[in-house]
């Protein structure tokens, strides 16, 4: 049993390709990290795992289940949450409405027109348990769009595995941070991934050695080496092709 | 076979207008997102205009300074309105050229009245060009022809043959990549805006005796141009093309065709009465429900082809 | 949009108080009889007040740019014609407090349809599919006969004999206070509505489209429910039209009447709840009342509509709420004075751009209807310079002085806001 697993996808952009043929399995409760240069294809390699872009061709399963046809709400509903590189949060609800929102289908209210929020004492029990877990309970009713953007990315952090997704998806979740910020956020991330599995992509290589079980690196949309953190570091075509040029 | 020639040709020369207007419409959206409102009031000002400055100095000057006018008006709308409402969102803008419709039927009411104007072909194209069947076909409307073609072939030399009208075709499909180049100046917006304000005014200085000078052409006239635009394809002038040619074409023909769903009903031998709406729906003769068949064909292309006919861009 | 506070709370007492007091104001207790103006007036808030409301679960909530909106009101309006001659003719045995909630089921029979087509699109097309809608309804009510009576519309009689408590409906008081209790469980209804996960939903795909995606939500169906819901709500302000007026004519889903909802609702501002119905109360008192005085309305209307949309996107009611803060910190009174000089060139400039409008609308509609402009009960001489020159000078001297005092309000306005900040903070 795979958590999620990709056979041979591609994906064209008119006539190039940008995703060459990648195959990944990932396992239940993993923490894996795919690194990469510039416009190696990782962002798109998400977007085409969680369904804002279709794929050329190839296989993605979660949990060994299709959903490379599907459209992203019933991914999510399958299990799967990401986070945006570019911050994605509801910018004139509140902090505390937007936990709310992650919160919603995964505990079935799907689109009931009939039931008060203010009266669902589980729900908001819940959210208020995860304002104070991402330390902006004093932050509540302010807009979520008026936060610093260190305290915006936590937010999304929040609302990424608020569904209670098995599988998680984070887009560069340190970027533009600073080194107390970049340590926060990981312990932060660390905490409330547990027991989950998670895909990250991260330009940090501290970070990225740190955390990750495994580690994908992905050239020109290929995957050139897969595995463990030593052996990735160790391989002559990563140091070649990557990890080099960045010690330049 | 005579209705069918005349309905062609009045079918053509329609349809140029109807380009004239939706292709400063599309230039206009494509370049900065935002669907223009205002642009048949625009065709409204630029119909009034031309029947104020004909008087003073004859209908062939009108011709050129009235669009220039509206071109003017144009530049100023987007100098001080819309770039002022811009960081406000797309629907604050759209919501900005909607609120100049109410001021622009008012204010044309305020100054002109609200009589028709006695905005009349000039006399020197004032003669029957040549007559089909019996049937004469008016020279103005040939001068119509002459002038949208004329109009037509001007902007696609401009597109093709100028720097500004490179950044606009770029604009059309990828406005994203424009901006980032650098090339996101207000002058270029200001230009489109006003340039299509410009073809909007010239489509009423030959529409607006064409058809009548009154208050009420502005809101005759826009929802047709954008069910145009719409059904062209935002961002595609050749789209919009074929869309106007197509309603132009469906307008008159409409007219003439006068069966309905019933006839077609009727040698099976199903009779139909017309005493619930349903029977209605059926019995009406198509030449009464053509003014029903652009909105109706606009919101089923929009269905099945959310792009439009030709639109390369999701809207 | 969290729950109004004990101050806002107050608030709405004090509107419903007011609105079923206000009839009683006007009534003449000698004769016994009511003002038919006042009351019609009234009448036409509560139906406006359905409508903006309505219109602005989708505009204001949803993020959706609608320009058929009048098709539901309308379309709840004629089918509530056919329902009272049914029920007259004593075919349809249900009582005249329940008939404006068929009308609403009308209203979302229609708007699951078109909502259905519409909701697949977003912004723009979205607004070119609904206008592409309303002008359809429109051109088909004047084509088609037998439920839309054409150019004539469709008349009934509102005594249908049959009431749950008794009452004939042949006064327009008994009429007003239908549309009150309609208006009142219609608005309760929609507040309702912006506290459950759907329209929570509905602000979520507003503000971040993708988000919602990726949250287990399919953004479609939530506007597709939303729409219906307030083609729903709509539909039952135009039964209340039918009741009230006894007619229902084009007028009632054409667009002009959608651009009425759109305008109300951004003018009351659409990012609170309350403030459509500001907006609907506002623009039907101004209609009433200046349409008497003056054939410029729109123009003003207009006017007014594009000042807010370039100084004002959070309408009045969000003008009103940027004082909260400030007012909790109790230094309101040190904008009274910035206030206060504001007023005088402000007026100047009202002044003389609604002196040259209605110079310009008397020379030419005016004196084509043979009318005379006549102020505090002297004629102008609309030929004479004197009235255009004191006009421009009004206008333009008033509009150089307010940016001037603009500047220094705004100031004042920002060290204000900056204090409170610093004392947040501390």
């Amino acid at each position: 049993m795979t958590a999620l697993s990709l056979r041979d996808v591609r994906k064209n952009f008119g006539a190039t390709e940008i995703i060459r043929g990648v195959t990944l399995d990932i396992q239940p409760g993993e923490r894996h990290c795919i690194i990469g240069p510039n416009g190696a294809g990782k962002t798109t390699l998400f977007n085409l795992i969680s369904g804002r872009f279709p794929i050329t061709s190839g296989e993605i399963s979660l949990n060994n289940t299709r959903i490379d046809q599907q459209p992203p709400h019933l991914i999510n509903r399958a299990g799967l949450s990401r986070s945006f590189q570019i911050t994605s949060i509801f910018q004139r609800l509140s902090v505390f409405e937007n936990l709310r929102c992650a919160l919603l289908w995964s505990m079935g209210y799907r689109y009931s027109f009939w039931s008060a929020l203010w009266r669902q004492k589980a729900l908001n029990e819940k959210a208020e348990f995860l304002l104070e877990d991402l330390n902006l309970a004093s932050r509540r009713d302010i807009p979520a769009g008026l936060l610093s953007y260190a305290e915006q990315r936590a937010l999304e952090i929040g609302m990424t595995i608020a569904g209670g997704a098995s599988v998680i998806l984070l887009d560069e979740p340190t970027a533009g941070m600073s080194n107390t910020e970049t340590d926060y956020a990981m312990a932060l991330i660390r905490r409330v991934t547990q027991g989950k599995t998670l895909l990250m992509v991260e330009h940090d290589m501290k970070v990225v050695f740190d955390l990750a079980d495994t580690i994908t690196v992905l050239v020109y949309g290929q995957v050139i080496a897969s595995g463990p953190p030593e052996t990735v570091r160790s391989s002559r075509a990563v140091q070649e092709a990557y990890l080099g040029a960045l010690e330049e | 076979m005579e209705i069918f020639v005349i309905s062609l040709l009045n079918g053509l020369v329609y349809g140029m207008l109807l380009f004239m207007l939706a292709s400063g419409l599309t230039l206009i959206f494509s370049m900065m997102g935002v669907l223009n409102f205002a642009h048949a009031s625009i065709y409204m000002i630029g119909a009034y205009l031309a029947f104020q400055v004909s008087r003073v100095v004859g209908f062939f000057p009108a011709l050129i300074i009235a669009p220039l006018l509206c071109g003017a008006i144009g530049a100023a709308i987007e100098i001080w309105g819309l770039r002022k409402v811009h960081h406000n969102g797309h629907i604050a803008e759209l919501l900005f050229t909607f609120g100049l419709v109410f001021i622009v039927q008012r204010g044309v009411q305020m100054t002109w009245g609200m009589l028709p104007m006695p905005y009349r072909v000039p006399a020197l194209l004032d003669f029957p060009l040549f007559q089909i069947y019996g049937a004469n076909f008016p020279a103005y409307r040939a001068f119509m022809l002459l002038i949208s073609g004329g109009m037509l072939l001007s902007t696609w030399l401009l597109l093709k043959k100028t720097r500004v009208g490179l950044i606009i075709q770029a604009a059309l499909t990828h406005p994203n990549m424009v901006s980032a180049l650098g090339h996101n100046v207000p002058m270029v917006f200001t230009t489109v805006f006003a340039g299509g304000c410009l073809l909007a005014g010239l489509a009423g200085v030959i529409g607006g005796n064409y058809q009548t000078t009154e208050p009420g052409m502005a809101e005759a006239m826009g929802p047709i141009v954008f069910v145009v635009v719409v059904f062209g394809g935002l961002g595609s002038l050749a789209g919009c093309f074929i869309a106007s040619i197509l309603m132009g074409m469906i307008q008159t023909f409409a007219v003439v065709i006068d069966y309905s769903v019933a006839d077609l009903l009727r040698p099976l031998g199903l009779a139909l009465k017309a005493d619930n709406l349903l029977m209605e729906v059926l019995t009406v003769p198509i030449a009464r429900i053509g003014a029903l068949l652009p909105f109706a064909m606009m919101i089923l292309i929009l269905l099945f082809r959310p792009r439009g006919l030709m639109g390369t861009r999701d809207t | 949009m969290t729950r109004s506070g004990n101050g806002a709370r107050w608030i709405w007492v004090f509107a419903v108080a007011l609105a079923l007091a206000v009839p009683w104001a006007f009534h003449n207790f000698q004769t016994g009889r009511d003002s038919g103006f006042v009351l019609s007036m009234l009448s036409q808030m509560g139906m406006m007040v359905i409508l903006s409301l309505s219109y602005n679960m989708l505009l204001g909530q949803a993020g959706l740019f609608s320009l058929c909106h009048a098709t539901f009101f309308g379309i709840g309006g004629y089918a509530t014609v056919h329902f009272l001659n049914a029920a007259g003719a004593g075919s349809l045995p249900l009582p005249m407090e329940v008939i404006p909630l068929l009308s609403g089921l009308t209203g979302l029979g229609l708007a699951l349809i078109f909502g259905y087509m519409a909701t697949k699109q977003r912004a723009t097309a979205f607004a070119m599919i609904t206008m592409g809608i309303g002008e359809l309804m429109a051109t088909a009510a004047l084509m088609f006969h037998s439920f839309f009576g054409g150019e004539g519309g469709v008349t009934t009689n509102r005594m249908i004999d049959h009431s749950l408590f008794g009452l004939t409906y042949a006064s327009g008081m008994q009429v007003y206070y239908l549309i009150l209790v309609w208006t009142l469980i219609c608005a309760g209804s929609m507040y309702f509505l912006t506290q459950t996960p759907l329209g929570r939903m509905a602000n979520a795909t507003r503000d971040n489209y993708e988000r919602a995606q990726f949250m287990g939500y399919d953004p479609r169906v939530v506007r597709f429910l939303q729409f219906s819901l307030s083609g729903l709500f709509a539909g039952v302000g135009g039964g209340l039209y039918a009741i009230t007026y006894e007619i229902v004519t084009f007028d009632a889903l054409a667009a002009p009447l959608s651009a009425n909802a759109l305008l109300m609702a951004y003018i009351g501002g659409t990012t609170v709840f309350g403030g459509p119905i500001l907006g609907a109360v506002l623009i039907t008192l101004l209609q009433s009342g200046v349409s008497l005085l003056s054939n410029s309305w729109l123009v003003y209307v207009g006017v007014l509509f594009i000042s807010m949309v370039m100084f004002a996107p959070a309408g009045l009611s969000g003008l009103i709420i940027a004082h909260g803060p400030i007012a909790a910190a109790g230094r309101l009174r040190r904008l009274t004075v910035p206030y206060l000089r504001l007023v005088v060139p402000f007026l100047a400039l009202v002044l003389g751009f609604v002196g040259l409008v209605e110079l310009m609308s008397f020379l030419t509609i005016g004196a084509a209807q043979g009318k005379k402009l006549v102020l505090f009960g002297s004629a102008i001489n609309i030929e004479a310079t004197q009235p255009w020159l004191i006009s421009v000078v009004c206008l333009l001297g008033g509009g150089a002085w307010l940016r001037w005092e603009a500047r220094a309000f705004h100031r004042v306005w920002e060290s204000l806001t900056a204090d409170l900040k610093q004392r947040d903070r501390v």
